[in-house]
């Protein structure tokens, strides 16, 4: 029997830690769409997401009601449009209508984003592929809820640097094309190495072709709670450290587990994957960056952060592997600047750089994200900021990826304003040698040697 | 059985689980235990109901009870049990 104590612990990670379930998104597989005619296509899409999720909102709040658990987003992704528009796009203005489409749809049946304008393109790219790299800029200035991503590399391909520098320029394009908003077009722009098929956080979400027809997957998130609970282990060795955030990762775990359940029964979709990340919002008390400093580090920042984020993503991995059966995604810990007050504070103070978030994210769960820069940075030194983050990513077997902003006209010192959840981020400063020469070679970077397990 | 928890947290007052418990056999609301206890100055109450047989949907027995606290002063929650249990039990 359940006794007051428990019941005012779960209660209290609610109320005052921040505990939430951060996304139910619905996976959606758009292949059987595919025609060449385009406003079929159109059409096929429309109807399609719709009859799967014309009441994926109101069954999510139905379950927050009930569990008295907020579930902040709900989310759609797709098949990465690429695939699906593949026959029927001959143009960038083609894409671009699809990209309306999406939006359109996403407005209607009440999601905050749709995920899956994106393409594959690990080895090389199609021409297709190539357009709708090209149609970024115009997509994601003319839409509002649509995520793009470009999975530009993996361990078992090697990456493909034409659409890493193709990608720079795009970047910079998207930037321009949104200057009005402090170029917040590149928050929903993610390049990926190794992006997994079954990722529900956005932007970089898409429901990859390893996928069934309609599928439901959580993502959850604590770090307030896990924070709180950092808090009666202080001044204790590694091993208490360790066990503490295991337990509370657990806990948080079966929460997403069971709203996950709940969501894919109600919804008749069935259930994939829990995403056991630790992912922050702009709110005081649901940091990563403060559960690091709980660690014992006077900022984030200061030597021993790798070594304090990758216990803390291994952990909460360890915790969370026993409270569900199928976990995916990118489990482990988001540290994107610009959505975590404490990342805020210390890229502020310039105890934080870019070259300490790219150290970081060889031990975190996605990689360098959401990061403002300088406006005048070039299209190759935001390539070769690709390539470094796609390389930690193939060599070490793990995801990685790239959501860096280039917010025209300012500068460091400046600070840009993206609103909502996207927070705000001081612009960081860029290393100012140049990689034109690397970048611009063309061609492919090789699968690293022990990508040959056959 | 459909069991819920109801939570009542807030400053002590006389009749708080009467009218708590008047609103639930008014809805043939089973409730199945209490346990009240005062934690940190502040009076706390847990029930374990039965909502199987009640007349109202669940959506709305956890609105009624929300604006029922409001009125009372105190912050009353209700949740199906199965946030807690899964939480709490392997």
């Amino acid at each position: 029997m359940l006794n007051i104590m428990e019941v005012h612990e779960t209660n209290q990670m609610i109320e005052q830690e921040k505990l939430d379930v951060r996304t139910i998104t619905m996976g959606i597989s758009l292949l059987d769409c595919a025609s060449d005619d385009l406003a079929t296509l159109r059409t096929n899409i429309y109807q399609k997401i719709s009859s799967y999720a014309k009441n994926l909102v109101s069954t999510g709040e139905a379950i927050e009601r009930e569990y008295g658990i907020p579930i902040v987003n709900k989310r759609i992704t797709v098949t990465p449009i690429s695939l699906v528009a593949a026959s029927a796009c001959n143009s960038v203005d083609d894409y671009v209508q699809i990209a309306h489409t999406l939006d359109n749809i996403a407005k209607e049946v009440g999601v905050n984003f749709i995920g899956g304008y994106s393409a594959l393109v690990s080895k090389s790219m199609t021409p297709t592929e190539r357009l709708l790299i090209e149609s970024l800029p115009q997509a994601l200035s003319e839409t509002e809820r649509v995520c793009a991503s470009v999975n530009v590399g993996s361990t078992k391909t090697g990456i493909d640097m034409d659409a890493v520098a193709l990608l720079g320029r795009k970047i910079l394009e998207v930037s321009e094309a949104t200057a009005d908003s402090d170029s917040s077009g590149n928050s929903k722009l993610v390049v990926f190495c190794n992006a997994p098929d079954d990722n529900p956080f956005m932007a970089g979400g898409f429901h990859g072709v390893t996928e069934g027809d309609a599928v439901i997957n959580v993502g959850v998130s604590g770090p307030g709670v896990v924070r709180t609970a950092l808090e009666t282990a202080r001044g204790k060795d590694f091993g208490v450290l360790c066990e503490t955030i295991k337990r509370t990762a657990f806990k948080i775990t079966r929460v997403g587990q069971l709203v996950a359940q709940e969501a894919s029964k109600r919804l008749g979709v069935p259930f994939g994957i829990i995403d056991l990340s630790l992912a922050p919002t702009p709110a005081v008390g649901d940091s990563v960056g403060e559960v690091l400093e709980e660690m014992g580090l006077e900022q984030v920042g200061a030597p021993g952060t790798t070594a304090a984020l990758a216990l803390l993503n291994d952990q909460v991995k360890k915790g969370g592997i026993m409270a569900s059966s199928y976990v995916g995604g990118l489990s482990g810990a988001f540290i994107p600047v610009s959505e975590d007050q404490n990342m805020i504070d210390a890229a502020a103070s310039g105890c934080l750089t870019i070259e300490k978030l790219e150290a970081m994210t060889c031990v975190c769960s996605v990689g360098l994200d959401m990061i403002a820069i300088p406006g005048n940075t070039t299209a190759t030194t935001i390539s070769g900021i690709i390539a470094d983050e796609s390389a930690i990513g193939m060599i070490n077997q793990k995801t990685t990826a790239v959501r860096v902003i280039p917010v025209i006209g300012k500068g460091v010192g400046d600070t840009a304003e993206f609103g909502g959840l996207l927070g705000h981020a001081p612009i960081m400063a860029v290393n100012q040698k140049s990689c034109a020469a690397f970048v611009n070679r063309g061609g492919r970077i090789p699968a690293p040697i022990h990508s040959f397990k056959n | 059985m459909n069991k819920a928890i109801i939570t009542v947290v807030g400053q002590d007052t006389v009749g708080i689980i009467a009218r708590v418990c008047t609103y639930l056999s008014a809805h043939q609301t089973n409730v199945l235990d209490i346990s009240q206890t005062i934690i940190d100055g502040f009076f706390n109450m847990m029930m374990i109901v039965d909502y199987s047989t009640s007349d109202k949907e669940f959506g709305e027995i956890v609105a009624d009870l929300d604006s029922l606290g409001e009125e009372i002063g105190v912050r009353i929650r209700c949740q199906r049990e199965e946030i807690f249990t899964g939480m709490h039990r392997v």
